[in-house]
């Protein structure tokens, strides 16, 4: 495949090794020149100096022929205007754009960005699995716009000692997987019954989240 | 009618003035306070610091009760974004963006966004007026 990175920061630089690691060919966009040289040197002939927004550099680096476009720079606008002339101008199939605000996940759906990574949004989730929470913990966002999230069951839940089948779940909402609070995961099905400090896998719709975490912890 | 206007620069802060003595209700937003100088003293509209491609700062403007949205800062990229965000997410009636480059102007009108290119703009009228004063002086009327 033929992958063009727009930005050669931190990003930029370990996702190209990885991709090139990968046998892909490989392109990084940088506007910095000391950076395109420090990529240059490491990775060898696969840097471009310039503005990766730039239909003119986009011309270049050949954006009419790149199976996936991912613009990595650390400002959100730069990675939307470089994603959106990669489909509007080159008809590229994928794109791809790092995000620093993860609010701005929604409007760039929106815009047609195929996929969006924010790691501010990985770290809080990691952070939110750490703390003592009875929240809904973000697992993984799913294509079709569900997400598989899990929950933490309170001793004082109305569910537990209840089996599945009993339980009245937001529509579309299904567990798949009940791991003790030893860690050991329970072949889960309609009768697999609920104990308290269990965690709950749980696939689901974002707008049903809030609905899930009161069916299954409300006491 | 309710205007928001992100940046305060020349263009930013002299729309600000004009819309605000025709009576509208003006809000503008830069990310530096000193910004706000280029505003006449007068000045009746709000003013708000803040990053104008956050929604939350758009939203705590009141960008959702707005009539018109202009996006004229600096970046052409930051314009694009936050005009974006108003008409898609805030349902702006009228977001209107200035991008100085006119090949990202020309794909953005393209894509149903109401642009201009000052670039363009400005361009075709120092020539018109190089063609005019020609004219009047009978010179060059083949051009």
């Amino acid at each position: 495949m033929y992958v063009i990175v727009v930005g050669g920061g931190k990003v930029g630089y370990y996702l190209a090794k990885e991709l090139l690691a990968e046998n892909h060919e490989v392109l990084v966009i940088e506007q910095d020149g000391a950076k395109c040289e420090r990529i240059a040197e490491e990775l060898g002939d696969i840097v471009l100096r310039g503005d990766g927004c730039e239909a003119a550099t986009a011309e270049i680096a050949g954006f009419g022929r790149a199976d996936m476009v991912c613009a990595v720079t650390g400002d959100d606008e730069d990675n939307l205007v470089s994603c959106q002339m990669a489909k509007a101008k080159f008809g590229v199939p994928r794109t791809v754009a790092r995000l620093n605000n993860p609010k701005n996940q929604t409007i760039f759906k929106k815009l047609g960005i195929d996929s969006t990574v924010s790691a501010t949004a990985a770290i809080l989730a990691q952070i939110e699995q750490e703390l003592p929470t009875h929240g809904t913990i973000p697992i993984l966002q799913l294509k079709s716009g569900l997400e598989i999230v899990g929950l933490k069951m309170p001793a004082e839940s109305s569910v537990i000692g209840k089996s599945i089948k009993e339980l009245l779940m937001p529509h579309g909402s299904l567990i798949v997987l009940v791991v003790g609070k030893d860690g050991t995961p329970r072949a889960t099905t309609s009768d697999t019954v609920i104990q308290a400090e269990d965690e709950v896998v749980v696939v689901t719709s974002s707008e049903n989240e809030e609905a899930l975490r009161t069916a299954l912890t409300k006491p | 009618m309710k205007v928001v206007i992100m940046g305060c620069g020349r263009v930013g802060s002299t729309l600000a003035a004009m819309l605000a003595d025709d009576g509208h209700d003006v809000t503008v937003i830069d990310i530096r306070q000193e910004a706000f100088r280029r505003l006449p003293a007068d000045f009746k509209g709000k003013r708000h610091v803040g990053n104008g491609i956050d929604q939350d700062v758009l939203a705590r403007v009141g960008l959702a009760e707005a009539d018109a949205f202009f996006a004229v800062t600096q970046g052409d990229n930051r314009n694009v974004m936050a005009t974006q965000i108003a008409k898609h997410i805030f349902g702006v009636e009228r977001a209107l963006c200035r991008i100085y480059d006119p090949i990202r102007e020309a794909m953005y009108h393209e894509l149903g966004i109401e642009t201009i290119s000052p670039t363009i703009v400005g361009a075709n009228m120092l020539k018109d007026m190089l063609y005019q004063k020609h004219a009047a002086a009978g010179i060059g009327s083949e051009a």
